[in-house]
């Protein structure tokens, strides 16, 4: 499985790279299954460090996103309103959820890096 | 945890295991999409092996069960089989059955995982004052299954039943495999197909001829993710979630299942009577037109009025109906097919419209291809 090395990781499966844009990683994609139906905030919501912004599902189940760090939503990817699927097509491009204006950016300091995150999930 | 015989099959496949009803069971293989799109289009392979198999015997075993559960298995021809379900005193539905009559004296009564030590214990009770005696067999009887429209295609070389004259809801003593079987044409999927009961150790043998001779064609192994969606499209009820110790058949739209006509009494008739012309909630199903996914326990709202009137018991993404499904008890005066509801789904509210069940029936063309 891939996890680039550009990225930070949360301990609940979520990504940010530098502009603030979060997805989930491989792992979480391949631990939800397939993906139906995904619920983001809107531009303008805040969200906090650890705590839900969303939810993704699949055909048997809900799971919640969990924001990496806190901040402002600047830009939501509209297209998984119509396309959940395109989220475990290209979790790390295309398939990216939130875009967030980050109010303290050492939360993101605090979080893995690749190697870290791979030894989490135990890969 | 109870493992079925093909525990290291579905390792073995990737599949991820989860604990169900005791039993280390395979929720998915591939996909729960792609191994529901399998059984549609194709067949999928099932490990049903944590299902009870209860057999019942003895010179009085057809006027015990017709006593014991809300049908008449006494009026089942040898070979037949039937959907049944066990009652308590006050109606309510202990267990979902299916019901094989495998010869005079001889029944088999297939009973839910997580209900067989309920049933056992009951039937034992009420086969009693009768010449009949019950074997539970669930850990020596190994059921693997067979579901879609190229199933009998597959099947046929395989088993020396001639599954052209087996019909819809039969059985019959044969091979299959090479190995001796009961063969069924039952199934929990909306489509056609098979449910084999061999002995414990002969699983893997009619798991592996299976998978050879079906791949080819599209078969696909398949777990209990995709067989609760299959059954969801179908229409058909999951103990613990449509059914329970608070709902009789008929508020569950299974009035037609309880036999008033049969002779003699059976447990639960009194309160059945009652509520045939009370149900205190009806099954529906429903289509959500507005955004969102209904799930177990989400509340049913009707537009515009405070309160929640009912509950969703069932839902999913459909896949092949292409939208989200449900199913949920609603008030009976609520229940008409058109009636426009509110799902509550998180914080929102989110229409839907009751329809009429199934949400999925099988193309009459792709019946008992052989």
């Amino acid at each position: 499985m891939n996890y680039p090395d550009q990225l930070k990781y949360s301990v609940e499966h979520e990504w940010i790279d530098n502009d603030g844009k979060v997805g989930i990683t491989e792992f979480a994609v391949e631990q939800i299954g397939d993906i139906v139906f995904v619920e983001l905030p809107t531009v303008g919501t805040t969200v906090t460090a650890g705590k839900p912004f969303g939810v993704i599902e699949s055909v048997k189940a809900v799971s919640e996103l969990f924001a990496p760090a806190s901040g402002t939503v600047t830009a939501v990817n509209e297209s998984l309103t119509d396309s959940p699927e395109i989220v475990a097509q290209d979790c790390y491009g295309a398939g990216w959820l939130v875009k967030i204006e980050v109010s303290d950016a050492a939360e993101v300091g605090k979080l893995m890096m690749s190697a870290a995150y791979q030894d989490l999930i135990g890969k | 945890m109870h493992r079925t015989a093909l525990h290291d099959r579905h390792h073995a496949l990737g599949a991820r295991i989860i604990p169900f009803a005791g039993w280390e069971m395979p929720v998915q293989y591939q996909g729960i999409i792609e191994e529901h799109r399998a059984v549609r289009t194709a067949a999928g392979l099932f490990d049903l092996s944590h299902m009870g198999e209860l057999y019942v015997d003895g010179s009085e075993s057809a006027q015990a069960l017709d006593s014991a559960l809300v049908t008449a298995p006494s009026k089942l021809a040898i070979g037949r089989a039937h959907y049944s379900m066990i009652a308590a005193e006050d109606g309510s539905v202990m267990d979902d059955l299916i019901v094989y009559r495998l010869g005079a004296t001889k029944y088999m009564v297939v009973a839910n995982a997580s209900n067989v030590e309920t049933v056992v214990a009951a039937l034992k009770e009420r086969l009693h004052p009768f010449d009949a005696t019950l074997e539970d067999a669930t850990r020596q009887v190994s059921l693997v299954a067979i579901q879609g429209p190229l199933s009998a295609g597959i099947l046929q070389p395989l088993t020396t039943a001639d599954l052209s004259q087996l019909k819809y809801y039969a059985s019959v003593q044969g091979t299959a495999c090479g190995v001796p079987a009961l063969i069924a044409r039952t199934g929990y999927t909306g489509e056609d197909g098979f449910e084999l009961f061999v002995a414990w150790g002969d699983a893997e043998t009619v798991w592996s001829a299976l998978m050879d001779a079906g791949r080819g064609r599209g078969l696909m192994p398949v777990g209990l993710g995709a067989r609760d969606t299959l059954r969801l499209e179908a229409g058909m009820p999951l103990y613990g979630q449509e059914l329970d110790r608070e709902t009789t058949p008929f508020e569950a739209g299974l009035g037609r299942v309880v036999k008033f006509d049969k002779a003699g009494e059976f447990t639960g008739r009194a309160a059945l009577e009652a509520s045939k012309d009370a149900p205190r909630k009806t099954l529906v199903g429903l289509r959500l037109t507005g955004r969102g996914i209904a799930r177990t326990g989400y509340p049913v709202y009707l537009p515009g009025r405070d309160g929640q009137v009912g509950v969703v018991t069932s839902g999913t993404s459909s896949p092949t109906v292409g939208a989200p499904i449900a199913m949920a008890y609603l008030p009976p005066d609520s229940a008409a097919i058109g009636t426009a509801v509110e799902v509550g789904i998180r914080n929102q509210r989110v229409a839907a419209e009751v329809v009429a069940m199934p949400f999925y029936r099988r193309p009459p063309e792709s019946k008992e291809i052989v």
